[in-house]
């Protein structure tokens, strides 16, 4: 295996952006991290997004965001329609190659366009569920539910959500942050049950932007850079009634299979509040792990960068030496159906 | 019950999504422009290259576009289509010819229709300029510009927009 | 450095311009049955699923391998879904190779498909966005000025697009699989069909098809051992341009160029003309066939219509092109660039039946999306390097 590592990284993200459109609002976070790289623009040698035509309501929405990068003379590119973390695993994949030593990784949306829940409601079985018009909160209720009845307390999600929001006063790209108590959240009412407002992220636009380079490269150009240790991802079944929604069986096997062990700081990728003590214990994270620092997803949820963003706040722990091992995590569909885990440490680990 | 029925193949489940959609700063600029009856390109710092109905940034160097040039609503096609074929809410009725069209001063091409004009007689070169609709009905959007026509004039040097073709 | 790929299985249903028998699920099962079937394999036998399909407007499914895990034997597994509009087959199939290059998995099963009846294919690609005017009339009124554009700039007589659509239609006569099958194709036949973007006529474009592609990629230790003779991935290339700046030459695009000669130097092919014994390349539109043999590099710009125009890529020519019957006889969009992908391996494991070309050994995948921006290839042969 060729040693990939992240080598800088640059985002952006706001409540709602009025102004500018998604390549407006791409092109600064890209140079940013380009810039912080430390590698020449046409040097990058592939070069990979993550985005999603529905945020947009336009096909080939991802074609415009290829503005921000400067592709002449033509350049190595690729696109997934999912998350930038996993933009970010097809550029790990063809550094392995050994012909190129670096890749740009981007992701860019603004869900303030569209009714976002309902807009996820069509990533169900189109036969069978699409026609339901399940949104995604009304989904994530339901695990909610079945997590609760496996032995838990709102509470719990009340402390999540308190958490996120006091660690996200010291995030810049937070869209949600404060002092508010668990007490005081509890007593919020029900959006959709057992889910309050601040269970579930806030909607937020914005890019997300990540500078990979392999092996000596990463050594000239990054003082520290954060290495990916181990990366690995896995779906599971479909259908809600088919999984075991209460533990999340797809980021255990991810987790086991990336080595997540020894961290000092998780990012997790829970867009609700519930899902972190999922997430926490299919990672078998220890209480001393520090969880989103960053404030999480709950904090600031740039659909389809949300994932990207996680690898980006944890590999700049390790870049500026405030962790030595560290785990991110993506995750898309409905209710944790498919979950990449990223283990990330600096030259020591 | 011994009714057969036929097995159901196919469900329509009609799906209806709004958007709001955003322009961006430098198409807002493009589009407040047009609206008063003119065309604002956008030049490169660095390749110097003009952009009309422009994106914000130059796609080659991939830097910001902020100075604003003006460009004239007269040009050359550099090549066109005559579109004849039906589809879902089309808004043109068929027969009809779009091209693109390389406004003076301008460094790349704008799409648009060209009419006041029988289709086989659009060619490459041929020199031609905005109809503009009338100031009170103009509104952000290209279509305040209704089409554009030939000017009559000798067609363009072929130098002048060949590198576009 | 890159490991070896090898491709043991390959499969595609039978494309029409509507699959009302099968879901979106079985279509793409059917495809990948087949895939695994002529592998010798079965669903447990694959570590990876990779797939492909170009805008989801088309079926009107957001992100589509959420809803199809179960059915392509993911659970459990890494899955990816690619998308890089009408390349898009190509890249999958690049995606799915890349993981056997980087030697992270041993087998990966790669599916790219279009059930483009399920929604409106047409609407989705011409849909008027705000602020702008109307113009655009699908994807034919993008293509047809840069065809007018080729034209002048070659001064080929009018009748190539014809030629091309005559005997890409004729090949597909050959292919079980194909959507299009005209027994009763011809010059006159192609002449009198309407005009739709001139100076496309309807016989000379691509249909709007249901279908998917699959193949199975595996590691050159399981490719040594394969049931059949494996069609080895010579070399693998992507590239991509802008749609557009000042001074950009859509009608013979620098990243079609760059990419042909990425790809030909990593198989050792330097003389593409002697050395690639037939191509499958991505032709919409009739007169693409010219066109991108030029871009490709096979014959000088402004000579690719003489090679049309003489027969040489006719099946029995010297230098066949779309054997399969191409595009113009199927086009599930997302599944396209996979299918030359696919039947470009074909011909080298000799498995082309009717549209078997005698003898070939190395062929090229070409594939292209986007505004002529997109592009990915492949060179696939029985000979391993």
């Amino acid at each position: 295996m060729i040693d990939v590592a992240v080598v800088s990284f640059a985002q952006w993200s706001a409540r709602e952006e009025l102004a500018r459109n998604e390549v407006e609002i791409l092109i600064p976070v890209v140079a940013e991290a380009i810039e912080r790289s430390g590698i020449g623009r046409k040097e990058i040698g592939f070069t990979v997004s993550g985005s999603c035509d529905y945020l947009a309501g336009a096909p080939f929405a991802f074609v415009t965001g290829l503005d921000a990068v400067g592709a002449w003379p033509p350049i190595r590119e690729s696109h997934v329609e999912m998350d930038g973390a996993w933009a970010l695993y097809e550029a790990w994949v063809r550094l392995q190659h050994g012909d190129i030593d670096s890749a740009l990784v981007y992701s860019f949306g603004k869900s303030s366009l569209g009714d976002l829940p309902i807009v996820l409601s069509q990533q169900l079985d189109p036969y069978y569920q699409a026609p339901l018009w399940l949104d995604s909160i009304s989904a994530a209720a339901l695990q909610a539910r079945a997590w609760l009845n496996a032995g838990h307390d709102e509470g719990e999600m009340a402390e999540v959500a308190a958490r996120s929001r006091r660690a996200a006063k010291d995030n810049p790209n937070a869209v949600v942050s404060g002092d508010q108590s668990a007490e005081a959240l509890l007593r919020e009412p029900f959006l959709v049950t057992p889910l309050r407002r601040h269970d579930c992220p806030p909607i937020s636009d914005g890019a997300v932007a990540v500078v990979l380079a392999a092996g000596d490269r990463a050594r000239e150009v990054c003082e520290r850079p954060a290495w990916i240790r181990g990366i690995d991802h896995r779906i599971e079944a479909h259908g809600l009634g088919v999984r075991e929604l209460a533990t999340s069986a797809s980021a255990r096997l991810a987790g086991e299979r990336a080595g997540v062990d020894g961290v000092d700081v998780a990012e997790l990728h829970a867009p609700f509040s519930h899902q972190d003590p999922i997430l926490r214990d299919a990672l078998g994270l220890s209480n001393g792990v520090d969880v989103n620092p960053s404030g999480g997803a709950l904090a600031a949820n740039v659909v389809m960068g949300a994932g990207l963003t996680r690898i980006g706040e944890a590999a700049s722990r390790i870049m500026d030496g405030r962790a030595a091992r560290a785990v991110a995590h993506a995750t898309s569909g409905p209710c944790l159906q498919h979950n990449l885990v990223c283990v990330l440490a600096g030259d020591a680990t | 019950m011994a009714e057969t029925t036929e097995p159901v193949t196919m469900i329509d489940t009609p799906i209806e999504l709004r958007y709001r959609f955003t322009a961006g700063l430098a198409q807002s600029r493009f589009l407040r422009g047009v609206e008063q009856g003119r065309l604002l390109g956008q030049r490169c710092p660095q390749c110097k290259k003009v952009y009309v109905s422009p994106r914000g940034a130059c796609a080659a160097c991939g830097v910001p576009t902020d100075e604003e040039v003006e460009v004239s609503d007269k040009g050359t096609v550099t090549t066109f289509c005559v579109v004849n074929v039906p589809f879902y809410d089309q808004k043109m009725e068929i027969p009809y010819v779009s091209a693109t069209i390389l406004l003076d001063g301008a460094d790349i091409g704008l799409m648009h229709l060209i009419q006041e004009c029988p289709s086989e007689d659009v060619h490459m070169g041929m020199r031609v300029e905005a109809v503009w609709k009338p100031p009170e009905e103009r509104t952000p959007s290209l279509e305040s510009i209704k089409y554009f026509r030939p000017t009559g004039e000798p067609d363009a040097d072929y130098e002048s927009y060949g590198a576009h073709v | 450095m890159s490991e070896l790929c090898a491709v043991v299985g390959i499969g595609q249903t039978h494309h029409k311009s509507a699959r009302p028998d099968v879901s979106i699920a079985g279509l793409c099962r059917e495809a990948a049955t087949r895939a695994l079937e002529d592998a010798e394999m079965t669903w447990t036998d694959i570590d990876a699923v990779v797939i492909g399909k170009a805008p989801d407007m088309f079926e009107g499914v957001v992100m589509p391998e959420i809803y199809l895990a179960d059915a392509l034997g993911a659970v459990g597994k890494p899955m990816m879904r690619v998308h890089t509009a009408g390349s898009v087959g190509g890249s999958t199939a690049l995606v799915a190779a890349g993981l056997l290059q980087g030697g992270i998995h041993e087998r990966v099963l790669t599916v790219a498909f279009e059930k483009q009846s399920e929604a409106d294919a047409m609407w989705a690609l011409s849909r008027p966005m705000p602020f702008a005017p109307p113009t655009m009339a699908g994807a034919g009124g993008y293509f047809s000025p840069l065809i007018r554009a080729y034209i002048r700039r070659s001064d080929a007589p009018s009748n190539i697009g014809i030629l091309v659509a005559v005997k890409d239609r004729l090949n597909a006569l050959k292919n079980p699989y194909a959507h299009l099958r005209l027994e009763d194709i011809s010059i006159e036949k192609v002449e009198e069909s309407p005009m739709l973007w001139d100076p496309i006529r309807y016989l000379e474009t691509c249909p709007s098809s249901d279908g998917a592609c699959a193949m199975v990629l595996t590691s050159e230790a399981i490719g040594s051992r394969a049931a059949k003779p494996p069609a080895w991935v010579l070399g693998t290339a992507m590239r991509s341009e802008p749609t557009m700046f000042a001074g950009r030459d859509a009608v013979n695009p620098q990243a079609g160029k760059d990419c042909a000669a990425d790809v030909f130097a990593q198989a050792g092919i330097t003389n593409p003309r002697e050395q690639i014994d037939c191509i499958e390349m991505y032709v919409p539109f009739s007169w693409y066939e010219p066109m991108w043999l030029e871009n490709l590099g096979f014959v000088p710009d402004g000579e690719g219509w003489k090679m049309t125009e003489k027969g040489a890529t006719a099946l029995d020519g010297e230098l066949p092109v779309n054997m399969s019957g191409g595009v113009l006889s199927t086009n599930p969009i997302g599944a396209s660039g996979m299918l030359r992908f696919a039947e470009a391996a074909l011909q080298v494991r000799g498995q082309a039946g009717e549209h078997q070309v005698d003898g070939a050994r190395t062929a090229l995948g070409h594939a292209y999306g986007g505004g002529s921006q997109f592009f990915s290839m492949w060179v696939v042969s029985a000979d391993k390097p």
